[in-house]
């Protein structure tokens, strides 16, 4: 056991910092969607160009072959210099590496670049209004017209579809076999007039997420990832993927965010104040094991090739200690957290979607009842 | 960052498992438990493996191991729930081995190695094994330890029958007069440490009853565990079972490897311990029905274990006011 960086993480580390340091983010844009987008894309270009963007991927594609140590340290290091997610994160996290495990060299050779240099942006077409947690079954329909395949659906919560070239799209390709037999991934070009974007407001107000209406959209054979009914399996490699490294940047945002509570508790003289010190420390016990815990499963994937226990657990603790961390500063700051359009008043309601987006918490802990427990199927 | 246990500390913890199924298993706890004394058979064997000097060095007569080793002999005790004096005794020697003075050293470890000086930990209030102790490792309210020789303790009998404990004479008020030999600045969590160990193999034993009884147990035609209600329950319990292990490794790590950041560690190691230890061994009792709150099912015996330690761990709220202090501390130092 050693909770230490080793020298190579720490030189890593250190190499990260460095260039953090000579490269501003400059200010987050505020209100303007697109400016806010733009400036989070141009940041991508700029970590692409120095090879920082996809630390994880190996050589070959763009990245430094980094391990999963280097690669939370990458993404604790972005937290907290206050840059931005890249861009194309769904392209870098998700669509890059899928793409790696089930793409021909032809597929590899076309996509992987552009994703690095936020060239071409990407988004996930998976969740439909009746296919949420229960994702299987999905009814957007993919039929093969000669060479090419016609897709007909809806899709829901595709963020950053307005920006995006591509979108990694799960489709229905036979409808005779059991559910997760009939599906098939392909990869949708998003400039076509059978695809629609229309932007979700959200109850912060925001359209971070948007639905997609296919009606009709074309899609060549090449473009299927993976294998015509082997779409169930490409979508668990994108799922799989979707936590790994973000676990580590969500865990510093929340570190950042109880730093700011705590700066306007002690604005306020109430460090002392014996309900605001209970509740504060609680927080940061609840920060501190997502902290641990995320590094335990980082360190048994290493060794052992699969989380342990622990790490079925960490999205479910960060949403909610998020969901608690910003429900005590409302309740410390009163009606001034409450303002419409104020930081903390976005963070009380931004966080109610932190317990359903990407994994309900209801749907988790049934993933940790069955594969963890090894219950019976919950009913 | 290697954030798991080497392959050392995972054989000293199987071997642990293995003995303590063989010699104490449930139906020697209750039997020990019953009759208020400890197990003496199984005291004698643990001596003789040496493990109350586990983590005293090899110089002073112990098995020259650490804090990490320690915690994993202490969670498969708390596994176990096994009734013997190895919390107090093996505390106390690793205490006065890392934090006490050469002359401490010298008077109390062979005794304490050899099991034939008995120890006590705790604070004023609550000292496990603290009745018939010939020394104490005392934590006071202000985190400072001190080392009581003779204490002449008044014995507590409490819920937890499966363990002897005592309080100071006069309870609280008996700490005041400050008597004794202080120890060194880390002693108050190194014990801390220890015990939140334990709670981590308290929450195991009772999450895993739980697993096997809700998917034997059948109501309405189905096992119990494939109702959600009952799964989430079960899912929640690891939750905290997980976070106390994190927790209480940590600390483990942090007492030989870092001891400056053991101050943290420890309180984040109690605060866990402490909220998971109760959460966990009561939803044992719930998960169980009607059968888990009757003297036979076994799970009791945890939950007071684990009421117990968090009594011995001060509660929440102390570790909650040092984490918000430390959190506020670094705010501080970030902004300077």
């Amino acid at each position: 056991m050693d909770l230490t960086f080793s020298e190579p993480e720490l030189a890593f580390r250190d190499e990260l910092r460095a260039w953090f340091a000579e490269h501003e983010p400059g200010r987050e844009p505020q209100g303007d969607e697109d400016a806010h987008y733009a400036w989070r894309r141009d940041f991508q270009r700029e970590l692409a160009r120095d090879g920082w963007a996809a630390v994880h991927w190996p050589p070959e594609y763009g990245g430094r072959g980094a391990t999963l140590t280097q690669s939370a340290i990458f993404f604790e290091e972005l937290g907290r210099s206050g840059a931005p997610l890249p861009a194309n994160v769904l392209g870098l996290l998700l669509a890059g590496p899928t793409i790696m495990t089930w793409g021909t060299p032809e597929q590899k050779e076309r996509y992987l670049t552009p994703i690095l240099t936020a060239e071409e942006i990407w988004c996930q077409g998976f969740s439909e209004p009746d296919a949420g947690s229960d994702l299987a079954s999905l009814k957007t329909r993919a039929v093969k017209d000669g060479d090419e395949w016609v897709v007909t659906g809806q899709k829901v919560w595709t963020s950053g579809a307005q920006y995006s070239k591509w979108c990694m799209l799960v489709a229905r390709t036979d409808a005779e076999v059991p559910k997760h037999k009939g599906l098939t991934y392909f990869l949708m070009d998003m400039e076509q007039e059978a695809v629609q974007v229309r932007p979700l407001r959200q109850i912060t107000g925001e359209s971070e997420f948007n639905e997609l209406f296919i009606d009709g959209a074309r899609i060549p054979d090449e473009n299927v990832l993976g294998g015509v009914g082997n779409g169930w399996k490409v979508a668990l490699t994108t799922l799989m993927n979707e936590r790994a490294g973000l676990a580590f940047f969500l865990q510093v945002r929340l570190r950042q965010l109880l730093d700011r509570v705590i700066g306007e508790a002690a604005a306020r003289g109430l460090l002392e104040d014996p309900v605001v010190a209970d509740r504060l420390g609680e927080l940061h016990l609840k920060a501190e094991v997502l902290r641990l815990t995320a590094y335990r499963g980082l360190t048994a994937i290493e060794k052992y090739g699969q989380p342990g226990p622990e790490g079925s657990l960490t999205k479910w603790m960060w949403s909610e200690t998020n969901q608690q961390l910003s429900q005590f500063a409302a309740d410390l700051l009163g009606p001034e957290a409450l303002v419409a359009g104020s930081r903390w008043s976005y963070e009380l309601l931004r966080a109610r979607g932190n317990s359903i987006e990407g994994g309900t918490t209801e749907v988790l802990k049934n993933i940790v009842a069955e594969r963890v427990l090894g219950l019976p199927k919950a009913r | 960052m290697d954030f798991d246990l080497t392959e050392d500390q995972k054989e000293i913890k199987g071997v642990a498992r293995e003995l303590l199924a063989a010699r104490s298993p449930m139906a020697k706890v209750r039997e020990a438990a019953l009759a208020g004394r400890y197990d003496e058979a199984l005291w004698r064997e643990i001596v003789q493996l040496g493990w109350p000097g586990i983590a005293v060095p090899e110089q002073h007569g112990g098995q020259g191991l650490g804090a990490v080793e320690l915690a994993v002999l202490l969670e498969e005790l708390g596994y176990a729930c096994a009734a013997t004096p190895l919390l107090s005794s093996a505390v106390a020697a690793a205490v006065i081995a890392a934090a006490g003075s050469d002359e401490q050293r010298a008077r109390w470890l062979p005794g304490l190695i050899a099991g034939e000086i008995r120890a006590g930990v705790g604070s004023a209030e609550l000292i496990a094994d603290g009745d018939g102790a010939e020394v104490v490792v005392l934590v006071d309210d202000d985190d400072g330890a001190r080392l009581l020789v003779a204490p002449e303790c008044e014995p507590l009998v409490l819920i937890d029958p499966t363990r002897r404990f005592g309080r100071l004479p006069g309870g609280r008020d008996g700490a005041a007069g400050g008597e004794g030999e202080p120890l060194g600045a880390d002693a108050a969590d190194r014990v801390r440490s220890a015990v939140a160990a334990e709670v981590v193999g308290v929450c195991q034993r009772a999450l895993e009853m739980t697993v096997a009884y809700v998917k034997e147990r059948r109501q309405f035609g189905v096992p119990v565990g494939s109702f959600q209600a009952v799964a989430h329950r079960c899912a929640e319990m690891l939750r905290h079972t997980e976070s106390a292990r994190s927790t209480a490794y940590h600390a483990a790590w942090a007492a030989d490897a870092e001891p400056q950041r053991l101050p943290e560690a420890a309180a984040l190691a109690a605060a866990a311990a402490a909220a998971g230890g109760r959460e966990v061994a009561a939803g044992a009792i719930q998960a169980h029905g009607g059968i888990g709150f009757t003297w036979e099912a076994d799970v009791h015996w945890l939950y007071k274990r684990a009421e117990v330690d968090r009594a011995l761990l001060g509660g929440v709220k102390r570790h909650h006011a040092a984490l918000a202090r430390a959190a506020a501390e670094r705010v501080a130092v970030t902004a300077g």
